[in-house]
């Protein structure tokens, strides 16, 4: 009994002509149009399979699951998709922490459901990575080893309300730029999972502004609310691009490949140039006193944030590293009864229905 | 289904023309079960066994939310004092609330979760269904929203029994338990008050045609014991409301007048 009861203001992020759910939609729009091109029917029985790989990826066709392709190509998808999706089973835990105290019944509602959503776009992405041949149980189990990371932002406290819409502004705003290309990803099930998770946190993000907007007009103790979040989240959310590019370990083999389609440093700049007309609206400062319009460039010039802290953050010495694994350990030990008794009696009823067959 | 009489609710609704405030106190109580279960399912938010039951019990938080945010809202319009859903969900003291015990019992293991699931949604699902045919145009179209949900909340809980109480030894061990404990809450659900729009003591018959079969089919045993503690609908909580509220109205109360 909850519906959509989120009336966005007039100034929401994304309303504006060739916003990122623009770009969304025509990435939508151009899988559509891929598909119904075709590809030419499988490689011939003698054919170099690489070269029909490179054949289909330049074509900006997409690769599927029934495909040959290069073993590090398959890696590379699996380490990222699961990194994804393990950032959306840790990211609820940030914003889980203000369901109980949310102020009005409509926020609570609104931030269960969107934490919810995480949860679902978490299982969506495990489906997504399943396709390349590694079971979600492995990859929950790599999680919970520490073998595979997830994103770093996650590791940040939410101190106030205030962070609830700093989240949403900044780090679904952020998360939204790095994916938006996702969806034109040559990877099939990944394009296309993508799609639909840049749509909700489209949808995310507006919310999150909107919990900004409305601190940053309302009281003088809610104003201050509102920038402290800002003054937290803003360096962590410029890392949340990774490191500068010359830095980056991923970029050039994933660029080939059409997994990535920009540098880190060119989302950045795109992220900060959204930023600062939408902080105006808002009414709240970003915490940068370099920051300033370079007409050379034609895009604003930044402070960079601190890539020694993101590589401390990274390698698991943030502020909540530990118990962001502890409460996903904890949470994983205390269902094992409970796992193993639904099994337990979905065997019970299968020998049930063969004695009866 | 014969149980569901509604002819109360059409007496009283033809009463309130007189300027008695009716059925504020049922839609409170009403209003009050659901926000307070909302609480509690939410806690399970990154703790549930399986991410599928993340999601499934953040539906059924969000599901008894909304009910409680319309229920509220009307409560608020039949007192005609000017509280919206708000006030009255972050400014009143445990002492004003009237949900019943077993809704603000703290989770314990997801079996005592799924045990208080199971039997609210058995009570709620024949009370919803009630409201549906009452004469109160606003109780029936919560309630014809609400039964959908509650049918929902009751398959979702009784697969949970049957599968802990027939699942293996440590999981029958704990569903039996959770029964054992949880049991004696159910009591209160059923007090009867002949007044209200839905006297809760006629939908006793339909809880026991639901929860008989699924605890036998569990293998688990209806307890015997006569304890029935209640108190809730008078606003005499167990001591564990108190806190869930501290925590559920902070903010709220720590910026009085603000907008969210």
């Amino acid at each position: 009994m909850y519906g959509n009861d989120f009336s966005a203001p007039n100034s929401a992020p994304d309303e504006a002509p060739g916003g990122l759910l623009g770009e969304v939609e025509a990435a939508e729009a151009e899988l559509r149009a891929a598909a119904a091109r075709g590809r030419r029917g499988g490689p011939a029985p003698d054919e170099d399979l690489a070269a029909y790989f490179a054949e289909v990826v330049d074509a900006e066709q997409k690769i599927e699951p029934r495909d040959w392709m290069p073993d590090a190509y398959r890696r590379t998808l699996i380490r990222q998709i699961a990194q994804h999706a393990h950032s959306e089973i840790i990211g609820m835990q940030p914003e889980g922490n203000w369901i109980s105290r949310a102020p009005s019944l409509k926020r609570k509602a609104i931030l269960l459901a969107k934490v919810q959503d995480e949860a679902g776009h978490g299982l969506y992405l495990y489906a997504a990575a399943e396709t390349l041949g590694i079971s979600r149980d492995e990859l929950v189990q790599l999680l919970l080893d520490g073998r595979q990371k997830y994103s770093s932002i996650f590791n940040y406290p939410t101190l106030s309300w205030a962070d609830v819409g700093a989240i949403g502004w900044l780090v679904d705003g952020a998360a939204i730029v790095n994916q938006v290309p996702l969806c034109r990803c040559s990877y099939g099930p990944y394009a296309r999972a993508m799609i639909r998770v840049c749509k909700e946190e489209s949808f995310h993000q507006r919310q999150g502004y909107e919990i900004l907007h409305t601190l940053a007009h309302g009281t003088p103790e809610q104003h201050a609310m509102a920038q402290d979040a800002v003054d937290r989240w803003w360096y962590p959310s410029l890392a949340m691009f990774g490191p500068p590019d010359g830095d980056s370990t991923h970029s050039t083999q994933s660029m080939a490949w059409k997994i990535k389609r920009f540098s880190n440093d060119d989302l950045r700049q795109r992220f900060v140039d959204m930023c600062v007309q939408q902080a105006e609206i808002l009414g709240v400062r970003i915490p940068d006193d370099d920051l300033r319009w370079n007409d050379e460039r034609q895009a604003y010039d930044y402070t960079q944030p601190d890539y020694d802290e993101l590589m401390r953050v990274i390698s698991g010495d943030g502020p909540c590293n530990r118990e962001r694994m502890a409460h996903r350990r904890a949470a994983h030990a205390d269902g094992s009864w409970v796992r193993e008794a639904a099994a337990a009696y979905a065997a019970k009823r299968t020998n049930k229905e063969k004695v009866a067959a | 289904m014969g149980w569901l009489t509604c002819e109360r609710a059409n007496q009283s609704a033809q009463q309130r023309g007189d300027g008695v405030n009716g059925p504020f106190d049922f839609t409170l109580a009403l209003a009050d079960d659901a926000l307070i279960a909302a609480q509690r399912l939410a806690e399970w938010t990154t703790r549930a066994p399986e991410m599928e039951e993340d999601i499934a019990l953040a539906n059924i938080a969000l599901d008894q939310l909304g009910a409680a945010r319309l229920l509220l809202s009307y409560a608020g319009e039949l007192e005609g004092a000017g509280r919206d859903e708000d006030a009255l969900a972050y400014l009143r003291d445990d002492r004003q609330f009237r949900n019943v015990l077993l809704v603000e019992l703290p989770n314990g293991d997801f079996a005592v979760t799924m045990a208080k699931l199971f039997f609210l949604a058995a009570y709620q699902l024949p009370l919803y269904t009630a409201l549906a045919g009452c004469a109160d145009e606003r109780l029936a179209a919560i309630g014809g929203k609400a039964r959908k949900e509650s049918a929902y909340h009751l398959d979702h809980g009784a697969l949970w029994v049957k599968r802990l109480g027939d699942g293996t030894e440590e999981s029958h061990r704990r569903m039996q338990a959770a029964v054992d404990h949880v049991w004696p809450y159910t009591h209160e659900l059923f007090a009867a008050d002949p007044a209200a729009p839905v006297d809760p003591a006629t939908l006793r018959p339909a809880f026991d045609e639901v929860v008989g079969p699924v605890l036998a089919e569990a293998t688990l045993t209806r307890p015997g014991s006569a304890w029935a503690p209640a108190g809730g609908r008078a606003g005499v909580h167990s001591e564990h409301l108190a806190y869930l509220l501290a925590e559920m109205q902070v903010l709220h109360r720590a910026h009085p007048g603000a907008k969210w």
